[in-house]
């Protein structure tokens, strides 16, 4: 017991800083990953609503793609595609130094490609839910497209996505321990390396999925929160 | 010719309207051709690095990695459906350690990574090898193919138990009160009258769960099962050739592709009485 405690303290013969600074690097990649995939997965939202059918083709074949592929070969493809993208274009331009892509980056870019496709669904079915009325009521008093947007659609739009987004938030914070593989020090790595030295693994990986739990519950309780926030001014309709 | 001189104004259709450039058209195209440029650049690619030593070297490993993922998926989906039924059962149960058992193990799994719970465990389990050992199940979880099967199966009953919970309490309660005026035993009563109904709900998130499986079985490639993924990295590292990846990407693609068709058609033929 002692052996276990001492494992899991603070300092040289513990693995809690390490593995505290894991939990900063997930949490940081997921919350950087966020604001671009929210994004990105409403302009996509937006081409797949749109009158033009080139649009709607050009976001369904985004959304098929990303969807379809397992989301650690997208990790793949963006981390070895670009490390010999880079590669490529080095040597074209003379040099012969080789370039590392940073894991963080290469991260960022796979599981928002990925969270923006799940995203846009969500967002086309909340724009679904909105009726027809509202646009052409904002219309009628003269509001141009982008106030309509902003002022009408928007506001109930988030309400109507929240529950789905908050699904897909905790679907991006599991989905960034696939980038140990990739070799970035997120809490599994940490707590691999741990589990490797110590050869506690049962505790070490445990405790891994104990944290994730923990970020899990407490998104649970931010989203309840911005939930109530968003709703405080009644129900949609 | 002759027609539009005869006939009167009126009696023509009215002109096909005109599709303008707008600034969203314009995009479209643009994107659409880049989606395009995309396309041909890949085929490309693979033309151009096509190598028949290296397709006749790799391409029977591929299938057998597409084979073991196949097997992975359908083992643990088939187990896992068997153990989601006590477990949304005692989602439902009135009995509350019951229920709060059922609902602990459900937040468990779905709230955790599914590589986390792998590995927890593939090699989490190996600190309790003696008394694994003992217990005989030892050379169970000792093979990385059986731990991968064994922590899928846990992970996609919770799925499938809130699926089917879902789908049983989406059944109005009058379907329940008309079937006990009826006095159907409660076992029938669920036979023939709720789990009609229920499954017919539960039919995509059913599909949908089968397609996040298969995509998530792609992760069995860390812990040395060699199943597509594991096979693209084997390739890719005695390679470093990239095609191995894209090779892999278009299978998974279109394998999820075609499920996703299948669950579509499967859904609109099975729900033809429910359209006007």
């Amino acid at each position: 017991m002692d052996g276990i405690l001492t494992l899991l303290s603070f300092g040289p013969d513990g693995w809690s800083d390490e593995i505290a600074r894991g939990v900063v690097v997930t949490v940081s990649l997921a919350l950087a990953t966020l604001p671009f995939g929210l994004a990105a997965g409403f302009v996509i939202a937006l081409a797949k609503t749109s009158e033009e059918p080139t649009l709607r083709l050009v976001a369904n074949i985004y959304t098929t793609i990303f969807r379809g592929l397992p989301e650690l070969l997208t990790l793949f493809l963006v981390f070895y595609g670009a490390q010999i993208a880079v590669q490529q274009i080095v040597r074209l331009l003379g040099a012969s130094t080789t370039i590392e892509i940073n894991a963080f980056v290469a991260g960022m870019v796979a599981l928002g490609a990925v969270f923006s496709a799940y995203a846009s669904e969500v967002f086309v079915s909340a724009f679904r839910a909105i009726p027809l009325g509202q646009y052409e009521g904002a219309y009628a008093v003269g509001l141009s497209r982008g106030r309509t947007m902003q002022l009408v659609i928007l506001p109930q739009l988030i309400r109507l996505a929240l529950p789905g987004l908050s699904n897909l938030w905790l679907v991006l914070l599991k989905d960034t321990s696939l980038v140990s593989v990739i070799g970035l020090a997120d809490i599994l790595r940490q707590t691999g390396v741990a589990a490797r030295v110590s050869k506690e693994a049962f505790l070490f990986f445990g405790l891994a999925c104990l944290i994730y739990l923990a970020l899990s519950i407490l998104s649970s309780f931010a989203f309840a929160a911005v939930e109530r926030r968003v709703s405080s001014n009644g129900p949609v309709r | 010719m002759s027609i539009s001189r005869t006939a009167k104004l009126d009696d023509l259709p009215p002109p096909a309207s005109v599709r303008r450039w707008t600034a969203a058209r314009i995009t479209g195209t643009a994107l659409l051709c880049l989606w395009v440029l995309l396309g041909v650049g890949l085929l490309y690619f693979l033309i151009s690095a096509w190598n028949p030593e290296l397709f006749a070297r790799y391409a029977p490993s591929y299938v057998s990695g597409l084979w073991i993922t196949i097997q992975l998926v359908v083992v643990s989906v088939l187990s896992g459906a068997i153990l989601s039924v006590p477990i949304a059962i005692g989602r439902r149960s009135k009995n509350r350690v019951v229920s709060a058992l059922a609902y602990a193990y459900v937040y468990f799994f779905r709230g955790t990574p599914l590589l986390a719970q792998t590995f927890l465990i593939y090699y989490g389990l190996g600190s309790f090898r003696p008394q694994l050992e003992a217990v005989g199940l030892w050379t169970f979880f000792r093979d990385a193919w059986f731990c991968a099967v064994f922590a899928f199966t846990l992970n996609t009953a919770a799925y499938q138990a809130e699926i089917l919970r879902g789908a049983v309490e989406s059944v109005g309660r009058g379907q329940w009160e008309a079937a006990a005026a009826l006095a159907l035993p409660r076992w029938q009563t669920l036979r023939r009258v709720i789990l009609p109904q229920a499954l017919l709900v539960a039919l995509r998130p059913y599909g949908n769960e089968v397609i996040l499986m298969i995509k998530g079985s792609a992760i069995v490639a860390i812990i040395t099962v060699y199943d597509l993924m594991g096979e693209t990295r084997r390739a890719f590292s005695r390679t470093f050739d990239f095609q191995t990846y894209i090779w892999a990407a278009l299978i998974y693609l279109v394998l999820v592709e075609l499920l996703r068709i299948a669950t579509d058609r499967g859904e609109r033929r099975l729900t033809r009485h429910l359209r006007r």
